[in-house]
């Protein structure tokens, strides 16, 4: 098994719930696509171009000040297991982590990372420059991304175009090559059945929503991931204030419902909360997706403050744990359907406890 | 493994989020079941909204026959028909060759084809400046006129007195 503990902090600091908005705005990603000029994209490179690639990145990234006790992991070395693992753990990308293990490390497949930013190589594009942050925090994200994408693009020559800009593999992504999400929970609008309207009108205004891991997933424990539809003919900032605004309001419309949850349904807002709690705390056998629901349940309690006592830390940290790879790599437990089920009961169990008796 | 909500037996691997009266639906579907269903399948999906007009791309020849269609980039060989295929291009070059197909595409995919913002510029021959900049709007204006976008016309063209 990779030790994900070589990477600083796990790759997990955004878990502390610590960022502006945390008890809403789960996390913050910034994402910058870019191209080394000159060789072919991923769809046409043959494993020499991509070994090229490889070097290039592991030259620059070593150079800059982000290469100091960083950690580095070559797909083609990982076990299906440990590419779950990160992506589970949303250091990489499910495209990076599904891609077929090549013998000799001919993918050049690889990921870097250095507390909170990383870069994936040879994925969709040769770069995918990231950070992830706690809480709604995107102009502190994008201005540790702009380091990166300065100290790389000093040492490796980017693909640009005068009109076009940065140029990428797919052309949704040309021009800034940004994208920027937003992890957000939204039970309150979920609950009063107002969500529809708030996820159509994010697609009028250019934005788009996804599920907890981003591209093609789905919708579970009411996590949304808001980002920008379009890259191209605004720049950086407009492109994040835009986003940014529009969260903001998002946010307010969230807290609203919670309050008229709060002020037309009280017992039964309460109850759901507290019910969700309880099946979390007893329960001996959970799937994901049942977990997922009830980790929601007791987060809006805890933001309603009718739960007290559970950290947004520990709640954020269930949902990293209690999924699939993890439970596997941390919970010994033989792998099966009903068997990860009841070690991940065990674990909510154990979490739960942990912090009803740190509270005592 | 999630099975098809449809068949039973196949992995779901479509999942479909609708929404319908303000309710949230996810359908777990096979891929055979999905496409039986008139969905559009994951590879279209990802691909969206390149979809529509991937499809229509090379179908309207250009001036000149189909010659146009068929060639093939200089920079690594891809040609617009698997441009069309897999809604990936196969390298920086091909933004040249098959500049006026993708302008047309970013436009719809962007509402804009001129880049704003960050201006890769570290290295030597790169792109950067005013002159540069000056050279842009001025082949941009000669754009604009082509397609008779007066408005964004006479926008480039205040720009470029303000620049010279």
């Amino acid at each position: 098994m990779i030790d994900l503990a070589l990477v600083p902090d796990g790759g997990l600091s955004w878990l502390d719930g610590s960022g502006p908005q945390a008890h809403v705005v789960l996390s913050t990603r910034v994402r910058l696509a870019r191209n080394v000029d000159g060789v072919p994209f991923a769809e046409r490179a043959e494993a020499s171009d991509r070994s090229r690639i490889l070097e290039l990145v592991d030259g620059a990234w070593r150079g800059s000040p982000f290469g100091r006790g960083s950690v580095r992991f070559l797909l083609d070395e990982l076990a299906p297991e440990d590419r779950l693992l990160l992506h589970e753990r949303h250091l990489a990308s499910r495209e990076l982590t599904a891609a077929p293990a090549e013998r000799g490390g001919g993918s050049g497949s690889a990921v870097y990372l250095a507390g909170s930013m990383g870069v994936m190589v040879n994925e969709e594009d040769h770069l995918r420059l990231q950070t992830l942050r706690s809480g709604f925090a995107l102009a502190q994200a994008y201005a540790e991304l702009e380091q990166l994408d300065t100290a790389l693009g000093g040492a490796i020559p980017f693909a640009f175009h005068s009109e076009f800009g940065y140029l990428t593999a797919c052309p949704t992504n040309v021009g800034t090559g940004l994208r920027a999400s937003v992890l957000i929970h939204l039970p309150g609008l979920v609950l009063t059945k107002e969500i529809a309207k708030v996820l159509q009108g994010l697609t009028q205004v250019g934005l788009t929503f996804r599920g907890l891991y981003g591209e093609g997933s789905e919708v579970v424990g009411n996590f949304f991931q808001l980002s920008n539809q379009t890259t191209l003919g605004k720049a950086e900032e407009e492109l994040l204030d835009h986003l940014g605004k529009i969260v903001r309001q998002v946010v307010a419309y969230e807290e609203q419902a919670r309050q008229v949850l709060l002020r037309d349904a009280p017992t039964i807002i309460e109850d759901k909360v507290w019910r969700a709690y309880g099946l979390l705390r007893h329960a001996r056998s959970l799937s994901f997706e049942e977990a997922m629901n009830l980790l929601s349940g007791v987060r809006l309690g805890v933001g309603l403050n009718l739960i007290p006592g559970v950290s947004v830390y520990t709640l954020n940290k269930l949902l990293i744990f209690t999924q699939p790879a993890h439970l596997a790599a941390y919970e010994a437990h033989i792998p099966g359907d009903s068997d990860a089920r009841a070690a991940r009961a065990a674990y909510v169990r154990r979490a739960l406890d942990e912090e009803a008796d740190r509270r005592a | 493994m999630t099975p098809c909500e449809n068949c039973g037996e196949r992995e779901a691997v479509i999942h479909l989020t609708q929404i319908v009266d303000n309710t949230i639906t996810t359908l777990h579907l096979c891929e055979r079941c999905a496409e039986e269903k008139g969905v559009e399948t994951g590879s279209q999906v990802a691909k969206f909204p390149l979809g529509d007009f991937l499809a229509s791309l090379g179908k309207t020849v250009p001036p000149g026959g189909g010659a146009a269609a068929a060639a093939a980039c200089p920079g690594c060989g891809a040609t617009l028909a698997d441009f069309r295929q897999s809604g990936r291009l196969g390298c920086a070059r091909c933004y040249v060759t098959f500049e006026g197909h993708l302008r047309d595409l970013l436009r719809r995919l962007h509402g804009n084809t001129q880049h704003e913002g960050e201006r890769y510029g570290a290295h030597p021959g790169a792109p950067a400046g005013p002159v540069r900049r000056l050279e842009e709007f001025k082949a941009e204006l000669q754009r604009a006129v082509d397609a008779e976008n007066f408005e964004l016309a006479a926008q480039l063209r205040d720009a470029i007195r303000g620049l010279e």
